[in-house]
C-alpha cells in the first residue's frame, strides 16, 4: 500500500509540480504578510492618533475589508477589471494585492489595540524628555507595541498562509491546486490517492506554520518585560 | 539665600479648565535661579496641573508662562526645546520597560540632543554613581524597586541638563522605607543649587528643602511664604487647617469641636 502511495508522488513530474505549487503559495503568502506588517504599523499608528480624518478613513477601510469576502475582492480585481476596463493584471500580482489589503487592515487594527493598551504615562514621560512625536513612536511606543502585538501577528500570519488556496479561483497553480490535479489523475487507479496527497499537503502546511508558532513562543519569552 | 535675582520662570494669571471645571483660577508665580519652591495643598487643588502646564503636557486656557523671558504659551512653541530646559519626574515610575537603565537615561541625550553616546554615557554613569545605582546600569526596570526606579527617573531627567526640574508627587506611590532614599537625592540636588518645583505631601521634607512654600487650594495660591514661617505660623486659616491634618491626625475631632 505504501508503495502505491509513494508511486503517486514519484509518477511523472508530480513531486516537482508540488514543489512549484509550494513556491507559489510561499511567495504569495510571505510577500503579503511582509507588506501587511510594513504598511499596517504606520496605518495602526494613524488609527490611534489624534487625527479624526485618518481615524475615519482607516476605520472605513477596515470595515470595508472585513465585510468584503476575500474571494469577491479577488474576482473584482482579476475578472471585473479586465472585462469592464480591459485592465489585465497578472494573477499573482492581484493575489498579493488582495491579501495585502486584507492583512494591512487586520494588522492596523492589531497595532491600534496594542498602542492604546500602553499606559498613558509612557507618552508623557517620553514627551517630558523632549522627544518629538516620531522619535516617541520609534523608540518608545512601537518597540513596546510590537511585543504586545506578537501573538496577534502570528495568528494573522498563519491565517493568511491558510487562506492563500483561494488563489485557485483565479487560476494560480498553488500547492492545493496542484494537489487536486494530481488526485484527479492518480485517483483513477488508486482510490486512496486523495488521502495520501491531501495528507501530504496537511503535513506541508503544518511544517510551515508550526515553526512560526514556535518562534513566537521563543520571542515572547525573550522579550518578557 | 542661594537664589539669584534672575527669574527663570514667570507665570502670569494662568487659567486652566477641564471641561466646565476651572482647576487653575489665575496663578502668578516667579521662579528664580537656584530656588526650591515646594507646592503643597489638598488633592484636587491644582498643584499637579500647574506643573503639567509648565512643560506643555496640559494646554492652558489663558495667561502666560515665560521661560528666560520668552513666552512659551503661544501656539508656535517648540515644546521639544522647552522640555529640554524643564525636566519632569512623575508619581508613577514611568521608565521605559523595554530599555535597561542606561538606555532609559541615554535616549534623551542621544536622540533629542544628538550627543555622542560615549560622552553622554560617562555623564549618566557619574549620576548613577551619585544616586548609588551604578551597579544597576544594565538592569531592566522590572528588576528594580520603586525607589530605585524613581531615582533612575530623576537621573534620566537630569542628564538632559535642564535649567529647572519639576517633581510631581514623586514619592506618593512609594513604600515608606523607599521614600527616604528618593528625598535624599532631591535634598542633595537642592544643595547643589538646582532650581526645582516640587509638589509633595511630605511636610517635614518640604520644610527642610524649600526656599519658598506655596500653599494652593481650589485653583488659587492661598499663601506663599518662607518655610519656617509657613509651618510654624501660617498666615491663613485655610493653611492652618491643612497643616493640622498632618500634625494632629489622631485628635482631629477634638480640634474641630473647639
Amino acid at each position: 500500500m505504501l508503495d502505491s502511495a509513494i508511486s503517486i508522488f514519484t509518477a511523472g513530474r508530480n513531486m516537482a509540480r508540488l514543489g512549484e505549487g509550494l513556491w507559489i503559495t510561499l511567495k504569495i503568502s510571505l510577500s503579503s504578510v511582509g507588506l501587511s506588517v510594513l504598511l499596517g504599523i504606520p496605518a495602526g499608528l494613524l488609527m490611534s492618533s489624534k487625527s479624526r480624518f485618518w481615524r475615519a478613513v482607516l476605520r472605513f477601510y477596515l470595515e470595508f475589508i472585513r465585510i468584503m469576502p476575500i474571494l469577491v475582492l479577488l474576482f473584482l480585481l482579476y475578472y471585473s477589471l479586465s472585462s469592464v476596463f480591459n485592465i489585465n493584471l497578472p494573477a499573482t500580482f492581484v493575489s498579493i494585492l488582495v491579501f495585502t489589503l486584507w492583512g494591512t487592515a487586520e494588522m492596523a487594527d492589531l497595532v491600534r489595540g496594542a498602542v492604546t493598551s500602553l499606559p498613558k504615562h509612557q507618552w508623557e514621560s517620553g514627551r517630558a524628555l523632549g522627544l518629538k512625536e516620531t522619535q516617541l513612536n520609534l523608540y518608545v511606543i512601537v518597540p513596546q507595541a510590537v511585543r504586545r502585538l506578537l501573538p496577534g501577528v502570528i495568528n494573522l500570519t498563519t491565517r493568511m498562509i491558510k487562506t492563500t488556496p483561494f488563489v485557485f479561483f483565479i487560476n494560480i497553480p498553488d500547492l492545493v491546486k496542484v494537489a487536486q490535479q494530481i488526485v484527479e489523475v492518480a485517483g483513477l487507479r488508486n482510490n486512496l490517492a486523495s488521502v495520501w496527497v491531501y495528507g501530504f499537503i496537511f503535513l506541508i502546511y503544518f511544517a510551515i506554520c508550526y515553526p512560526i508558532s514556535l518562534y513566537s513562543n521563543y520571542l515572547e519569552k525573550a522579550w518578557q518585560t | 539665600m542661594k537664589e539669584s535675582d534672575q527669574t527663570i520662570i514667570k507665570i502670569h494669571d494662568l487659567h486652566k479648565r477641564f471641561d466646565q471645571t476651572e482647576v487653575l483660577k489665575g496663578i502668578d508665580l516667579d521662579v528664580h535661579q537656584g530656588e526650591v519652591i515646594v507646592i503643597i495643598g489638598p488633592s484636587g487643588c491644582g498643584k499637579s496641573t500647574l506643573l503639567r502646564c509648565l512643560n506643555g503636557l496640559e494646554p492652558i486656557n489663558s495667561g502666560t508662562i515665560e521661560l528666560n523671558g520668552q513666552i512659551i504659551t503661544d501656539p508656535g512653541t517648540d515644546w521639544s526645546q522647552v522640555r529640554q530646559k524643564i525636566g519632569m519626574v512623575f508619581q508613577n515610575y514611568e521608565l521605559f520597560p523595554h530599555l535597561n537603565v542606561l538606555d532609559n537615561i541615554l535616549l534623551g541625550p542621544t536622540k533629542v540632543q544628538g550627543r555622542q553616546r560615549s560622552e553622554a554615557k560617562a555623564e549618566a554613569e557619574s549620576w548613577l554613581d551619585r544616586v548609588e545605582l551604578l551597579n544597576k546600569a544594565d538592569s531592566y526596570p522590572r528588576q528594580l524597586s520603586g525607589g530605585q526606579k524613581q531615582r533612575v527617573a530623576i537621573v534620566r531627567a537630569l542628564c538632559m541638563s535642564p535649567e529647572v526640574m519639576l517633581f510631581d508627587e514623586v514619592t506618593a506611590s512609594l513604600d515608606p522605607e523607599m521614600v527616604r532614599e528618593v528625598l535624599d537625592v532631591m535634598l542633595s540636588l537642592a544643595k547643589g543649587g538646582l532650581t526645582m518645583l516640587i509638589v509633595t505631601h511630605e511636610m517635614a521634607f518640604a520644610r527642610a528643602v524649600a526656599d519658598q512654600v506655596i500653599f494652593m487650594d481650589r485653583g488659587l495660591v492661598v499663601e506663599a511664604n518662607e518655610p519656617e514661617a509657613f509651618f510654624s505660623n501660617p498666615e491663613t486659616e485655610r493653611a492652618r487647617r491643612f497643616l493640622n491634618i498632618f500634625q494632629f491626625e489622631g485628635v482631629h475631632k477634638v480640634q474641630e469641636s473647639l
